[in-house]
């Protein structure tokens, strides 16, 4: 068993509307192992974003004890989890949150800049390489607005991965997408999975989460479900599925028009 | 963060959004500039009354007769008027401090030539008296120490007379009366101009004093002493050892009121410029109104800038970014901005004054000083109205920031 890179134990989360508390989260246990790839599912409102910000050090839990990779995050400082955030989380977002006005390559260089342990020599090769990763290497100079929405996601993609994090966080990350580009984007991901990066895909379309391996089903603030899939579906394979699914339309209509 | 990539991230943002920074420049570059523009006109009248006071002579200490401290009706009649040649060669020959002394007769009579005759006043000094007043004859020489130890009768001729009784020649080596005293002419002064109160102090004759007492004036009594400090430093010992010396020579030591008087043209001065810089500092004030309402319109723009950019503030913090990151961000943006401003205004500045001393004929100068003032100030407020947004900014929810629409 390898060693654990989340381990939340009791997690509540509480907000305070006025009078009335709202319970988000209401005790929440899950183990997460190096490797892994997991999608958290959950309705609006069931609290899986809630989860995310907590495991992705942007929000502590009212209650209960987080480690992420061995260190306790519950009862840090908003400097310490900043720095945290900046060594060992990559997110990737819905809304792909990339800087508008500013070239791929200098907003996958972001998160370098922003580096206090002096970790980072050539920042600009580091992105450079990193959009190469996720095959962006002729696009280093466009800006956002000159990227398709898939190429945009993968520029966060970039982002998240270049600072070598020990996890990566997505939400919604296919919401803005269409469904090719869609699986594109989990190919991407099952990808660097592979290669041995954790993943966390936060997601509400079951078509998303059959990509992963393991499964946990989120509703009311509570884990109601945490399954293992045993054959995850491999979006590369669909890729050439639908490819030649394509192809065989457009042969189909050159047929007719001959 | 390192500073190179602060500043770029800085100048970047700030040129995304050329107009809206040129604008808000625009106060700070308004407001500069006005402060230099003022400082420059009021440094100007300062310093024109600065080189007047200086053309009365270099480091001047006068000695009068009469005490003007005493006050009242403790004067003693005897002790009324009583500098002598003895007392201006006892400080010639004791003082430590003064690098020249001249005893000056004051007498007025009539100038007489060939071809028409002024009154003036004739001065009877010795040949320290040019050195004193920083004064240059333009044409022959002064009288010798040998004339005046002989009493001869030589006079040098300020440039108003000689404007008026030689307007075509110069008189040098030509023979003139002084009253019923034939004089030869041995030198022409250099114009000086009027004094600040408005006296022409070319309209003078000099003669050895040694001749004025014996042949002008009559009596053996001096009007005045002119002395010359070594360097402005001295100039309150140097008095201070004048008023010993006379004191001395009056045979005051065992005590009583001073029956001289010992002043420099500090106090004139003083008087003259403390009236220019109060005016200076009043026009920089009401210049300076304009650079704070510059500054309020960075911090107005820094405001939108952080409600605006409130989304980027998220992504940075989700990437790592701290507060205090995002906080130097905008403070360093609004500090480029208004330095920017400041430099530009600067420019803006001095070429107004240029331009504002050609055509009106104001002298003006902007000493170095106002320029890192000026740049230091709009860096000032750059961190001072820039500071309210940042701290907003820095202060923003990372989770409610990344939601921000």
């Amino acid at each position: 068993m390898s060693t654990p890179v989340i381990q939340i134990g009791g997690v509540e989360k509480v907000y305070h509307m006025g009078e009335t508390d709202v319970f988000a989260l209401r005790g929440v246990d899950l183990t997460v192992s190096a490797g892994e790839l997991l999608a958290v599912m959950g309705s609006s409102g069931s609290g899986k974003s809630t989860l995310m910000n907590i495991l992705g050090c942007l929000d502590v839990p009212t209650a209960g004890s987080y480690v992420l990779d061995g260190i306790r995050v519950d009862g840090m400082s908003r400097n310490d989890l900043a720095d945290l955030r900046n060594k060992k989380l990559g997110f990737v977002f819905q809304g792909f949150n990339l800087l508008a006005r500013t070239s791929a390559v200098e907003n996958v260089e972001l998160p370098l800049l922003y580096d206090r342990t002096g970790r980072w020599m050539d920042t600009r090769a580091m992105a450079v390489e990193a959009l190469q990763r996720v095959g962006l290497g002729e696009r280093l100079d466009h800006q956002p607005s000159e990227l398709s929405g898939g190429q945009q996601q993968r520029v966060a993609i970039a982002r998240a991965l270049v600072t070598q994090p020990t996890l990566l966080l997505a939400d919604e990350p296919t919401g803005n997408l269409d469904s090719r580009t869609s699986v594109e984007v989990m190919a991407l991901f099952q990808a660097l999975n592979e290669q041995g990066i954790t993943v966390i895909i936060v997601t509400h379309e079951p078509d998303i989460a059959q990509y992963a391996h393991r499964v946990i089903d989120v509703r009311d603030g509570r884990i109601m479900k945490d399954h293992v899939v045993a054959a995850p579906r491999r979006a590369a394979e669909d890729l050439i599925a639908m490819d030649a699914e394509a192809a065989a339309i457009a042969a189909g209509e050159t047929r007719e028009a001959a | 963060m390192k500073t190179k990539s602060l500043l770029t991230m800085a100048t970047g943002s700030i040129l995304k959004n050329k107009m809206r920074t040129m604008l808000t420049m625009l106060g700070i570059v308004i407001g500069v500039g006005a402060v230099i523009v003022m400082v420059a006109v009021g440094n100007g009248a300062q310093k024109q009354i600065e080189a007047q006071i200086k053309n009365l002579g270099t480091n001047l200490i006068v000695v009068t007769p009469g005490s003007t401290a005493a006050g009242g009706a403790s004067q003693g009649a005897q002790t009324f008027n009583r500098l002598t040649v003895a007392d201006a060669d006892k400080i010639k020959s004791d003082a430590t401090l003064l690098s020249a002394v001249s005893p000056v007769i004051v007498t007025r009579t009539q100038v007489i030539t060939g071809k028409g005759n002024w009154r003036t006043e004739i001065n009877g000094v010795a040949t320290d008296y040019l050195t004193i007043r920083d004064w240059n004859v333009t044409s022959g020489d002064l009288f010798t120490d040998d004339d005046v130890r002989t009493k001869r009768k030589v006079a040098v001729l300020g440039a108003t007379i000689v404007k008026n009784l030689f307007p075509d020649s110069d008189p040098v080596g030509s023979q003139i009366q002084l009253g019923h005293v034939p004089f030869m002419v041995v030198g022409v002064l250099a114009p000086k101009g009027q004094t600040s109160s408005g006296v022409d102090q070319d309209d003078i004759v000099l003669v050895p004093y040694t001749t004025a007492q014996a042949r002008l004036s009559g009596f053996s009594f001096l009007g005045q002493i002119l002395a010359s400090a070594s360097s402005p430093k001295d100039m309150i010992a140097a008095q201070e050892e004048i008023r010993g010396i006379m004191r001395d020579s009056h045979g005051l030591l065992g005590g009583g009121a001073d029956d001289f008087t010992v002043r420099d043209q500090t106090a004139i001065a003083q008087a003259a410029t403390s009236t220019t810089s109060v005016m200076t500092g009043l026009l920089a004030a009401i210049a300076s109104i304009s650079l704070i309402v510059g500054g309020i319109g960075i911090m107005n723009i820094m405001l939108v800038s952080v409600t605006e950019r409130t989304r980027e503030i998220g992504i940075r913090m989700a990437v790592g970014a701290r507060g205090s990151d995002v906080l130097t961000q905008f403070l360093v943006e609004s500090v480029v901005m208004s330095l920017l401003g400041g430099v530009v205004g600067l420019a803006l500045g001095f070429g107004g004054a240029a331009i504002l001393g050609h055509v009106m004929g104001w002298s003006t100068a902007t000493p170095l000083i106002a320029v890192f003032v000026a740049v230091g100030f709009s860096a000032a407020v750059g961190v001072f109205f820039g500071y309210y947004p940042a701290r907003k900014a820095a202060a923003l929810d990372p989770i409610q920031a990344l939601r921000y629409e």
